[in-house]
């Protein structure tokens, strides 16, 4: 396959500057607001953020998947490529290096046609690889996602198949191709933490195998946490924090995501009350143009949070959209949590 | 965890319903045209010109003149004034026909849905049955036996067009059984038939509403039908299904508008109310 | 010891030749509150159901408030006597109300059902309990396509708590919230709690959210209880296998996803 190698330390994917508009009740509104970030080869990335923060129009941004009507400025890079700009057969190759599996298997698949089928479908139509060939790395990417008795399942329908069954084999279609970003839209969220825990571990063996980065959209702060490398906050249609995931918890620069870990109940320990955010999540086009996003929710709010929005910063390797972040650096996990 | 949260972000739900909410043009044509034959089947006599039955063979297949604007039928009486007169039996009909299917599938397909069960399995295989004889023959078999008419062909059609109404409503009654605000109802101490009638139905009434006025067209070229093959509302009576049939020598004649005015006030009021059904459904749809 | 609001023993379901639950049993005091943990079809969803009387158990007793509730009821009293005992909450905030009610309307609805109220006396009732669950006048008048989740979910608890029953069945109620709202409506229910002396049974998969609400567990594994006890205690120490290997799938930061290990019958 002709690739476009990107240099040694180059990112293999570059958002820069990414906004979206929508036609929303005649007028145009931004549902992505100025989201850059980029992701290293073979590296996880997490995407965090609550309904309406645009996490999900991000992976649809970069896999050219938008609604119709969307206008969208700002550059996405894949090794070195514009994106937006690819077309034809450089169109076909870019969707194959970059593949998704979303939260529900099972409205990705067509429920009268066999498993088999629509494994291989993308490799016979696209790569015209013949039929056998295709099945034969079918079954060797099912193996490889712990599912053992491929050439039986080739032959089974989608409602055969238990919903953390299905998600494997949907990580295994997404494989075929040889992708080296995947796109993971909650794959995780619909299932059993247990079956999760698995479908999880399966995804961390291959990514190391394969070296495949991924991009893993979640609501769930401490999931990104526990399995990225770096994991990205969103706020209404905003990066708010970008930040290694080891040092999210223990020090988060923006008052959101300490506000959002903390808000959460602990299993380990009983709490009488939970420090709850108040209000309710904001949509992008809710949020306001001279203003922090999070102003109206956030307990360190100040005049200076609501003169203008802030800009992304760099703070203590990580990067932070707060106008107080320095002043707040140290204090947000100690005085929210306790 | 809900199947579609992928999508169901606050900005694509809004996306969406701007997109539904304009008010379509198609929409307000539909309705002009069905509340234009609605008000003429109503006040078609008095605003008829001329005597709507009178004949005058001197007249036959005269084209239109500036007092008689769509001239002259077979029997030399004025078109415009039995088409407005004539509005009425075939407006009447199908109502007849919407009104009793509605009534009756409604019934059959909430009872069907709710209890479930045995009962569920009798009506949903009577209901097969009936769907073995075509409409249109049930109605020159009815007319027949009873007699031609109005009333033989409504009752018939009626009979043959519920299996169809009720089999869709109760596929939207199961549906609607199925949500959790109907169990919490029932958790609550609610009876079976408040709920149907105050949760249910209300909440199907846009699939019923839209079947309603599909139902009207089908039946509406069907009593046209039978009044054409002489077996539904019986001549001198205007009705536009009767006017095509008196009239159609005229077409080869070489004198098309008797028979074709009526036909195109029929199409017309067909499209309409397909139309209508097709939109208010889809936007009963989109308001859930 | 207080008298036991609901007592569950020897429930068992079955659908076709399938054991859905079996010998399920547990008893909850007056104001206690009881998780029952375990994955999708473990069964504990078909227990709460037959807890409701939305699926008649196959075998075994549930009773609340010292009577009985395992055949349906006969009379519409006895329906609306058993609605005042227990109620529900469903978890999809979307499809639990009746898109065509308000929140007024629907509690409304529930308070001409079980209380002789006249329409002023019920109209306060509406506003405490709209108060109680934080809603405004304005949300209380609106339709539920227009309120968002986390509020959609508020009508439902204030909807349940209007029969004032004795035990609330939360059935994920929570789990499709986001996460700022959960914590919201987390506390609202610790609010909940502390004023009515209700009895809660929370029915998850979420262990962090059960130890927020509850005292009791009962963990479920293929229809059948593996473990029970004091919440904090099991979620420290779990015995069962399949507890523990609940325990260890929990992501937190550090955590390493595992293979599911066999699992032995706990």
């Amino acid at each position: 396959m002709n690739r476009a190698e990107p240099a040694a330390g180059a990112p293999l994917l570059e958002l820069e500057g990414v906004t979206v508009r929508l036609p929303v009740e005649g007028s145009m509104q931004a549902v992505l607001q100025d989201v850059s970030f980029a992701i290293r080869p073979g590296e996880a990335l997490g995407l965090v953020g609550e309904s309406g923060s645009g996490k999900s129009m991000t992976a649809r941004a970069i896999d050219r998947l938008l609604p119709p009507g969307a206008a969208v400025t700002g550059r996405v890079r894949f090794g070195g490529r514009d994106v937006m700009t690819l077309s034809g057969a450089d169109l076909k190759r870019f969707r194959g290096e970059v593949a998704m599996i979303f939260q529900d298997p099972r409205a990705h698949t067509n429920p009268v046609r066999r498993i088999g089928d629509f494994m291989t479908e993308a490799l016979r139509t696209n790569a015209r690889v013949p039929m056998d060939e295709a099945a034969r790395r079918a079954v060797d990417l099912l193996a490889s996602v712990g599912i053992e008795d491929g050439d039986r399942r080739l032959r089974q329908y989608p409602h055969e198949l238990s919903g953390g069954l299905l998600q494997r084999v949907m990580i295994a279609t997404a494989l075929l191709t040889r992708p080296r970003l995947l796109l993971a839209d909650e794959p995780t969220t619909a299932l059993d933490v247990t079956t999760q825990a698995e479908v999880l571990a399966i995804l961390d063996n291959l990514r190391s195998e394969l070296s495949l980065a991924m991009l893993f959209i979640t609501h769930n702060l401490e999931l990104a946490a526990a399995i990225c490398d770096r994991t990205v906050v969103m706020y209404a249609g905003q990066v708010v924090e970008v930040r290694e995931s080891n040092r999210l918890h223990d020090q988060p620069l923006h008052p959101y995501t300490a506000a959002l870990a903390a808000a959460r109940p602990s299993i380990d320990a009983t709490a009488h009350r939970l420090t709850a955010i108040p209000g309710r999540p904001l949509s992008a086009f809710e949020a306001p143009a001279e203003a922090c996003a999070f102003t109206a929710r956030c307990p360190y709010a100040a005049d200076v949070c609501r003169e203008r929005r802030p800009a992304l910063v760099e703070l203590d390797g990580g990067l932070t959209r707060c106008a107080r972040a320095r002043e707040l650096f140290g204090r947000l996990e100690v005085e929210l949590h306790a | 965890m809900s199947v579609a949260a992928g999508l169901a972000t606050a900005a694509w739900r809004r996306y969406r319903a701007g997109r539904q909410r304009r008010t379509s043009p198609v929409l307000i044509a539909s309705a002009a045209v069905i509340v234009l034959a609605t008000f003429v089947a109503v006040a078609g006599p008095l605003l008829a010109p001329y005597n709507p039955d009178l004949p005058d063979l001197s007249q036959y297949f005269v084209g239109p003149t500036p007092d008689h604007l769509l001239g002259f039928d077979a029997q030399g009486r004025d078109v415009l004034s039995r088409l407005l007169v004539g509005a009425r039996t075939s407006m009447l009909g199908p109502l007849a026909v919407t009104l009793m299917c509605m009534t009756l599938g409604s019934l059959l397909a909430v009872t069907a849905a709710w209890r479930g069960g045995i009962i569920d399995a009798f009506i949903s295989s009577g209901l097969d049955i009936l769907f073995a004889f075509p409409g249109i023959l049930l109605a020159v078999l009815a007319a027949a036996v009873f007699g031609a008419g109005l009333l033989a062909p409504v009752l018939a059609l009626s009979v043959a067009y519920t299996p169809y109404v009720a089999r869709v409503l109760r596929g939207a009654a199961l549906r609607e059984r199925a949500q959790p605000y109907i169990a919490a109802l029932e958790v609550q101490g609610a009876s079976s038939v408040a709920i149907c009638l105050r949760h249910l139905i209300p909440n199907m009434l846009h699939l019923i509403v839209a079947q309603a006025t599909t139902l009207f067209g089908y039946a509406m070229v069907d009593l046209a039908a039978i009044s054409f093959l002489g077996l539904g509302v019986q001549p001198p009576s205007a009705d536009w299904g009767v006017m095509v049939s008196e009239n159609q020598q005229g077409i080869i004649q070489g004198f098309p508008i008797p028979a074709l005015a009526a036909g195109v006030c029929i199409v017309f009021v067909v499209i309409a109310f397909n139309l209508l059904g097709e939109r208010l459904y889809e936007r009963g749809e989109a308001r859930r | 010891m207080p008298e036991p609001v609901l007592e569950v023993e020897g429930l068992r379901k079955e659908f076709g030749p399938r054991l859905a639950v079996d010998d399920v049993g547990f008893t909850i005091p007056q104001g206690g509150s009881l998780a029952i943990v375990g994955e999708s079809g473990s069964g504990k969803t078909t227990v709460a159901k037959m807890i409701v009387g939305l699926e008649r158990p196959t075998g075994g007793t549930i009773r609340a408030c010292g009577r009985d509730r395992s055949t349906p009821a006969r009379s519409t009293r006895e329906r609306r006597r058993r609605g005042r005992e227990v109620q529900i909450v469903f978890q999809d905030p979307y499809t639990s109300l009746d898109p065509r009610q308000t929140m007024e309307e629907a509690i409304d609805e529930v308070l001409r059902m079980h209380q002789g109220w006249q329409p002023k006396r019920r109209m306060e009732r509406v506003r405490e309990l709209s108060d109680m669950v934080g809603l405004d006048a304005r949300q209380a008048r609106a339709l539920p396509r227009s309120l968002s989740g986390g509020q959609r979910q508020r009508v439902a608890i204030a909807r349940a708590l209007a029969a004032e029953p004795r035990v609330l069945i939360l059935d994920e109620s929570v789990a499709a919230l986001d996460v700022s709202i959960q914590a919201q409506v987390l506390n609202l229910l610790a609010d909940i709690r502390d004023e009515t002396a209700i009895s809660f049974v929370v029915i998850s998969h979420d262990l962090a959210v059960v130890r927020q609400l509850t005292e009791q567990i009962v963990v479920m594994w293929r229809g059948r209880l593996v473990e029970r006890g004091q919440t904090a205690d099991v979620l420290d120490h779990p015995q069962a296998d399949y507890t523990k290997l609940l325990r260890a799938s929990v992501p937190k930061p550090g955590w390493k996803p595992q293979r599911r290990p066999a699992v032995a019958t706990g």
